[in-house]
Formats: C-alpha cells, sequence, structure tokens
C-alpha cells in the first residue's frame, strides 16, 4: 500500500513520538497558560508566576541541552563554551529590550542608563537598528552563528579534536567573559541588561507576555526536538555518527567530516542564542557571568544525566538538574557543590548513558 | 669594679640625650603668640645645627611642646624636661599649655627637623633624610642642602644631596643655577625627575634658552634610561610570571603525557598546595613562632604530601576507571574540583584567608633608578628552577622516570615489556599533583590564597602544554616563560583584558599551524 507524500515525510519519528509531542503540545500550549491567566490566584489549580517563569526557564535549557547532544551525542565534539552563544543571543535581543526602555529608565535619556552613566553622548555603531524586533531577532541568529561558524572552521580544518577542542572552546568562552565584563565594550560591563520593561509595547511583567514567552519557548523546543529528530534520522546524522565513532575510517571512504562538523556545530550554536534570546526577557537579566566557564560545562553535565546520543535525554536532564539546583540552592545552599560534582563523577562512572540508557537497561531486562 | 660601672655608663650612654644647651630666647620665642616669631625661632634653631634641637622641634610638630610661667618644655613620661637645657624641672608645673601650630609652620618645621638630621652624625639618619628630600624640595632649602653637601663624605647620600640641591635649584631665579640644577638632574632617571622637568620645556615657564636646551637633552636621557628600566622590569614580570605557569603546567604536563587526559582539579590541587602553606604558617604562629621565618621551607614537603595523596586518591578513585574515554574524564574531574572547592570552603571559609611573606622575602633589591625585583618573585624564580631540576633529574635519572617516558611514548608496549602501568599512572599521578602542589606554595606568596584561586590557571596551563608538546619538558619550560613575558608586554601595551583574549587568539592560531606543539615527540601515530 503507497502511504501519502506527508505521512512519509512523518516517517522519521515513531507514531509514539508524535503522541508524545502533541500531548506536550496541549499541555504547554493551551493548558498552563490557560491556568495561569484564567484561574483565580487562590485557586489550587492556579500556576503562579514563579511556576511559568521557572517552567519557561527550564524549557530554555532544554533546548540549550539539546543544541548540546546534537554535537556532542552525535559528533562527539564536547564544547565547554555554548554558554557563549547563549549568552551572545541573550545580549543581541537585550540590546533590543534596552532599547525598549526608551526614555523610562532612571535617568530618563534615549540611551541606555549604562552608557548615561559612562557619560557617552551616542549609541555604539554595533547598536544600530537594535530598536527594531526584527533586525534584533536577525542578530540573535546572525552574530552566534557567524562567531560559530569562524572558530568552528578555523579549528575542525585543523582537525583539532577531543579534549584540545573542549579546552579551546573553554578559553573561548572565558575570553568572551572578560571583554564583556569591560564597560568600553559597550554591553553594560559586570551589571549587563537589565530592569527591561517591555516587548512590543506590552509590559514584560505582565501574566500575558509571561504566558506568551512560556509557549513561545515550549514550542521552539518541540521544533528543536522534530528538527533534531529529522535530521539524525537521515543519512546526515548516519555521518555524524560515523565522524563520533570513527572519523579517520569516514575521511577514507571520502566524505569531508569538516562540512559535517561545521554545519552541526553553527546549528547547534544558533539553537542556543534562540534559547538565550527566550530566556533573557523571562529571567528579566543577562549578564557576562552567563559565559563563565562554569556555566558551559554544566550544560554538559544535563546531556550526561540524561543520555547521551538520544534527544528527549538532555530534556529530561536539564529538567533533573536544574531543579536539583532550585531545591538545594534554598534548601542546602552549602552542599549544591557537593551534589553537582558528585552528579559530575558519578554518571561518568556509573551512569555513562545516562537516566534515558538506565531506563532501556530495565526496559530490556524485563522484557527478556 | 671600675671597669664594670664604666661598661654600665656606657650602655646607659645612649640612652641619655646628647643635650647641649640651646639658647634660651630662641626656645622661649617658641610660644610667641605670633606665628612670624615662631617661624624665625624654627629657623634659628633649625640653621643652628644643634642636635638638642631636633628633639624639640619634633615635640612641637608632634603636638607635645608645652609652656607653663614663661618656660618652654616637653613631658619625658612623668618628669617634665626643659627645652633648652634638658633638665629636669622639679617639681613638673601643674597648669601648663599646649603650644598650637598651624600648616605654615608645620611646613618650616619640617623643612627645619630635616636639615637638622642632615647634619646629624648617624649615617642612617642622613641618608633617611635625604631620601625624604627627594620630592617636595623648594628654593628655600637650597642653601641647607648646599651646606650638607659641602660636609657630606658618604658617597650614597652624597648623590641624593645632589640631585635634592638640583631640585631646589629648579627653583633659582638664577638662570646659571637653573642649568646645573638641570645638567645634575639627568643622572636621576625617575619619573619623579621627568616630571620635574617637562614644564621646562615650554617657554612660558622658563624663560632662558639655554635651560630649556638642557632641559631637553637632560629629559632625553632620563627617558632613554626608564624605557630601558620598564623593559628589564616587564621580561623579570614576565619570567615570573612564566615560572609560575611553569610549576603550575608541568605536574599537567606529566600527568597529560601519561594517561592522555586533561584533569581539570589541578587547579584545586595548587589550592590545597597553598592552604597547606596556610596550615604551616599557623603552626608555626602557634608552636614555634620563633621560627615563623622559616614555615615556608616547611611547607614545601608538606605541600607536596598533601597534593601528592589527593592526587593518588582522585587517581584511584575515580580517573582510574575512566581510561581511554578522555571527555568522561575530563567531566568527572571537572566535578573533583568543585568538591574541592566546597571542601575548601566549608573547611577554611569562603573568604580569602592571609599567607604572610616571611621578612626575608618581602622588600627588594633596587638593580637601576625605577626597577626594583621584589625578593618573592626573584626566590619564586630560583624555587622554579629547583623543582624543574628536581623533575628533570627524576625522570631522566631514575628507574621511574624511565618508566613514566615510557608509558608516555606508548602505553601498550610498555606494558608488553614488563612496566606495571597501572602502577606507574598512580605514581605519575601523584607526582603531577605534589608538584601542582608545590607551584600552590609559591602562589600562596604572592597572590590570593582562595577556595577558588585554581579555577583561573587549569586554561592557562594546559596553553602551556599544548603549546609545549606533550610529554616535553623542554617544550613546557619555553612556553611558559614565552607565553608569560608575551603576556606582561601585551599587558603594558593594552591593558590586562586584551593582553589575555590576544594570547588566547595567539595560542589558538598556533595550534592551527603546529596542532603537536613546539617539541613533538617524534614517532608516527595513528589515530583511532
Amino acid at each position: 500500500m503507497r502511504t501519502p507524500f506527508t505521512l512519509h515525510l512523518l516517517k522519521f519519528m515513531p507514531r509514539t513520538g508524535w503522541i508524545a509531542l502533541a500531548v506536550f503540545a496541549a499541555i504547554a500550549l493551551a493548558i498552563m497558560p490557560a491556568l495561569h491567566l484564567f484561574v483565580p490566584h487562590d485557586s489550587p489549580f492556579y500556576v503562579s508566576n514563579y511556576a511559568i517563569t521557572l517552567g519557561g526557564k527550564l524549557m530554555c535549557y532544554a533546548i540549550v541541552a539539546v543544541a548540546m547532544d546534537l554535537i556532542w551525542g552525535y559528533a562527539g565534539i564536547l564544547s565547554l563554551g555554548h554558554g557563549l552563544f547563549f549568552a551572545l543571543g541573550g545580549y543581541a535581543f537585550g540590546m533590543y529590550l534596552m532599547r525598549e526602555i526608551g526614555t523610562d529608565g532612571s535617568y530618563h535619556a534615549t540611551l541606555p542608563d549604562f552608557m548615561v552613566f559612562l557619560d557617552w553622548k551616542a549609541l555604539p555603531w554595533y547598536w544600530f537598528g537594535t530598536d527594531s524586533l526584527i533586525w534584533s531577532l536577525l542578530l540573535v541568529l546572525a552574530v552566534p552563528a557567524l562567531v560559530a561558524y569562524v572558530f568552528g572552521y578555523f579549528a575542525f580544518r585543523s582537525r583539532i579534536k577531543g579534549v584540545y577542542f573542549s579546552i579551546i572552546t573553554q578559553a573561548l568562552t572565558f575570553a568572551a567573559m572578560l571583554l564583556f565584563f569591560r564597560n568600553e565594550t559597550g554591553f553594560g560591563g559586570n551589571n549587563g541588561f537589565t530592569d527591561f520593561k517591555r516587548i512590543l509595547g506590552f509590559d514584560i511583567t505582565s501574566p500575558e507576555m509571561r504566558a506568551a514567552l512560556f509557549a513561545l519557548s515550549a514550542l521552539v523546543l518541540m521544533l528543536t526536538l522534530v528538527l533534531g529528530r529529522y535530521l539524525v534520522s537521515s543519512k546526515f546524522g548516519r555521518v555524524l555518527t560515523a565522524i563520533r565513532d570513527a572519523e579517520s575510517r569516514v575521511m577514507f571512504i571520502g566524505y569531508n567530516p569538516l562540512h559535517y562538523k561545521l554545519f552541526v556545530w553553527t546549528l547547534s550554536a544558533m539553537l542556543c542564542a534562540v534559547a538565550g534570546a527566550l530566556y533573557v526577557p523571562q529571567v528579566g537579566i543577562i549578564n557576562p557571568s552567563e559565559m563563565s566557564p562554569a556555566n558551559s560545562i554544566e550544560i554538559a553535565i544535563w546531556v550526561a544525566v540524561g543520555g547521551r546520543g538520544t534527544l528527549i535525554g538532555p530534556v529530561i536532564g536539564a529538567a533533573i538538574v536544574n531543579l536539583s539546583k532550585s531545591f538545594f540552592t534554598v534548601a542546602f545552599p552549602d552542599y549544591w557543590l557537593f551534589f553537582l560534582g558528585a552528579l559530575f563523577v558519578g554518571v561518568t562512572l556509573w551512569l555513562p548513558e545516562g537516566v534515558v540508557g538506565l531506563w532501556q537497561r530495565v526496559m530490556n531486562k524485563r522484557a527478556a | 669594679m671600675t671597669r664594670r660601672l664604666l661598661i654600665l655608663l656606657l650602655c646607659l650612654l645612649p640612652a641619655l640625650p646628647a643635650w647641649a644647651a640651646l639658647d634660651p630666647a630662641v626656645v622661649k620665642q617658641l610660644a610667641a603668640e605670633d606665628s612670624d616669631a615662631k617661624i624665625a625661632a624654627i629657623q634659628q634653631l633649625g640653621a643652628g645645627g644643634d642636635r638638642a634641637a631636633v628633639t624639640v622641634l619634633k615635640a612641637l610638630a608632634n603636638d607635645e611642646l608645652f609652656v607653663a610661667g614663661g618656660t618652654v618644655f616637653l613631658l619625658d613620661g612623668e618628669t617634665a624636661l626643659d627645652a633648652a637645657t634638658g633638665t629636669a624641672i622639679a617639681p613638673a608645673p601643674e597648669t601648663y599649655d599646649a603650644i598650637t601650630i598651624n600648616n605654615r609652620i608645620r611646613a618650616e618645621l619640617s623643612n627645619a627637623i630635616a636639615t637638622l638630621r642632615l647634619l646629624n652624625p648617624d649615617r642612617a639618619v642622613r641618608l633617611a633624610a635625604a631620601q625624604e628630600l627627594q620630592s617636595n624640595t623648594g628654593i628655600d632649602m637650597a642653601p641647607v642642602l648646599a651646606k650638607a653637601l659641602a660636609r657630606e663624605t658618604d658617597p650614597q647620600i652624597k648623590h641624593l644631596l645632589k640631585l635634592a640641591h638640583a631640585q631646589a635649584n629648579l627653583g633659582s631665579a638664577d638662570a646659571d643655577a637653573r642649568l646645573a640644577a638641570v645638567q645634575a638632574l639627568a643622572d636621576d632617571a625617575t619619573p619623579n625627575t621627568r616630571n620635574l622637568l617637562l614644564p621646562l620645556l615650554d617657554p612660558a615657564t622658563e624663560a632662558d634658552a639655554r635651560v630649556r636646551t638642557a632641559a631637553k637633552s637632560s629629559l632625553k636621557l632620563i627617558e632613554s634610561r626608564l624605557a630601558v628600566g620598564e623593559t628589564l622590569g616587564q621580561i623579570f614580570t614576565g619570567l615570573s610570571l612564566g615560572s609560575i605557569l611553569l610549576l603550575a603546567a608541568l605536574g599537567l604536563a606529566i600527568t597529560y603525557g601519561v594517561m592522555g587526559v586533561i584533569n581539570m582539579a589541578h587547579g584545586e590541587l595548587l589550592m590545597v598546595g597553598a592552604y597547606a602553606a596556610y596550615a604551616v604558617q599557623g603552626l608555626f604562629q602557634r608552636y614555634l613562632p620563633g621560627y615563623i621565618d622559616w614555615y615556608v621551607l616547611a611547607a614545601i614537603p608538606v605541600a607536596f604530601a598533601a597534593a601528592g595523596l589527593v592526587g593518588i586518591a582522585l587517581e584511584r578513585s575515580v580517573i582510574r576507571w575512566l581510561y581511554g574515554r578522555p571527555l568522561e574524564t575530563l567531566l568527572a574531574t571537572w566535578g573533583l574540583s568543585l568538591i574541592l572547592i566546597q571542601a575548601a570552603r566549608v573547611l577554611f571559609g569562603a573568604q580569602n584567608v592571609e599567607v604572610a611573606n616571611p621578612s626575608w622575602m618581602s622588600g627588594g633589591i633596587e638593580l637601576m633608578a625605577g626597577l626594583v625585583l621584589p625578593w618573592n618573585r626573584i626566590v619564586i624564580i630560583g624555587f622554579t628552577l629547583f623543582v624543574l631540576a628536581l623533575v628533570w633529574l627524576l625522570m631522566q635519572k631514575t628507574r621511574l622516570g624511565m618508566f613514566v617516558r615510557a608509558v608516555t611514548q606508548n602505553r601498550q608496549m610498555a606494558g608488553c615489556v614488563g612496566v606495571p602501568t597501572a602502577r606507574i599512572d598512580t605514581l605519575a599521578f601523584g607526582l603531577g599533583a605534589g608538584i601542582a602542589g608545590l607551584g600552590g606554595v609559591a602562589l600562596s606568596q604572592i597572590a590570593n590564597v582562595g577556595p577558588d584561586m585554581g579555577q583561573g590557571y587549569i586554561v592557562d596551563s594546559f596553553m602551556v602544554v599544548v603549546l609545549g608538546g606533550v610529554g616535553q619538558l623542554a617544550g613546557a619550560v619555553w612556553a611558559a616563560l614565552g607565553l608569560g613575558v608575551v603576556t606582561k608586554f601585551l599587558e603594558g601595551w593594552a591593558g590586562a583584558v586584551i593582553a589575555k583574549i590576544v594570547v588566547l587568539a595567539i595560542v589558538i592560531v598556533f595550534i592551527q599551524k603546529r596542532p603537536q606543539g613546539l617539541f613533538a615527540l617524534k614517532g608516527r601515530f595513528v589515530e583511532n
């Protein structure tokens, strides 16, 4: 029997996958926003500001984790600098948010407050056009993509890989952090951007805006998952996995790994940037500490906890680690680093395939 | 008996103020109501060159000179001493007034005291006075300085006095005096002198053309000498930074060379060493306060042992199980570093702790004007050489070193000919960690000691290892010193942040060209 073309296209994901996605879509796009907007505040079903922001944040982290998994889990490239792309996306969108403040800042000037404070008379050239949402969204995608492409081109061309690549990406994000800490760089120094007021004229703290950002994050997460699924099940994904497992052999067969790596690396950086752009309006601040090496390496542990080389694993991992972080930093602030450290050690020693791998092992045992 | 008495007397002698009587009328004038009268008295006392006058004037400067019923006196404990004669007044007056001074008088006083000190027979006093006069010397000091200069025999003090005299004469109304002063100042290559001479280039401040030309040539001389001093200073601080990098990277070079894993907790092993130094310092403070200056020497083996044991424990418990999976090892050791940092916070507090330089390491040698080499940095460079020599001997001349080199070159082959590779791994890791501990001791002498101190060094030391080439001591040495010097030069040029970024960029570009490092092991390898 011939299947219609559209159904054929959908075959890259099993039916259970599509059903799970539909359920998630219903919850994240309709039920949660509705519970936040239309349920009275004293009702047990009310989703609070805190909960909806936390949910939105977690989904941004999940996008980053999936992006990380695409290059680490499938192409075997461990980046310790993904926080840089996340922060670049956040900064690019933050520039728009700063411009939207208009004259409502503490100095009631057209320039952002920190520039008035530094006694600058005009916006630097790279702030050109940032009052337009479209241009800013373009920057969100283009700047990290450019940085990733140029860096990746030089790194992959000379076949830097393994721990070398990891450390160099760490150095990259560290250098960028130092650069953004400087006031002269023009991004607010160590305070970064904050005190946002609106997006497209709508109040950024209103329940409607929170619900919209939440739903948007969910949408982007779902698109990322579908795109990821499509990529890894295509021939392109097969070549990536082959590069991960035996790069020299792939070269001997006649493929040039450079283009494959470069494409997935740049794509991953762009996904991170989109996550950053969604993250900044929800938490209301972006500063250079987002680029600290510790932040970037934490992304790797989200993926490792969930399970590398699966697409749902990173989402689960990001949720587990960040929920425990929220719990520990409130309940036992002194023990969070012990827990996180133990997580790094424990997962690499005993759970190399993460939670998803553990689940599969348990299911296989039952089946046998 | 008489001899003993004589000795006793001799001992007492320095305690007694040598008091030649001052003119009572002048001393009394110090208590005058009128400021001008006071100043005249101060100048007279200062010009007299009497040693007793110093004590009196100092007391006046410190608001410790009093007057009661026309007698000026100062208090020495409970007894009142007559300022003019130095003899005790009995009974001490019950009511008295302090002699008040204003800022004009204060300035006059410090000049007069300086003058008196310049004529003091004690060399140390004269030297100190001459050094104080190196800045803010006005034309009014010129006669005093000329007088002191004529009497002075000590070459060092004479040189200082000459400069002070020239400085004073810059304000002279006589163009010839100014000319001589400008020429004399060419000998003194300091930023201070440069600032003094700079305004003289302007015809508005200096009318005489000869003086302007002389100032120009003097300035040129000073500038070139200053530039030499600055360059040498930068090379020195670069070497000192390089030696710290080398201490941090030597251990990493061994562990990375042997096992091919980056130990992200390496920086924390530095921290363990630094805290070991802190702990040893605490023990010395409590139990051996007399030998506190030597705690650093005792800290060296302690830090080596502490960091080495921590390293061995890490290797045995975690890293050993992750061989052949370098990326996972990276993450696991990062986790270990987080645990170590938090452990240090819990044990020693989140704040930086204070590790003091022993007295023999503070201060420095002044090599030339404007170039002071601090002792602690010199000691650290020497210490690095010592550690380097030790590691070299260990790696080249001992059986353990030979095994380590063998495993670095070819693990399987080494295992086949009977090298106990697992044990070598543990020992090499312990050795690398111990060297990091030594680096921690060195670091504790020049940087802050806190839980986060190690975090900044991991990228830098990895850069050294990468630049130098894996498993190469010579490569690590050249890379560390090179990176140190280049960093310091760039810092002088463009500031610390830009320097760091540029160095990272250079390293990244360098790896493009020579992925195997400066000094690669010769051999044939195939990946995968």
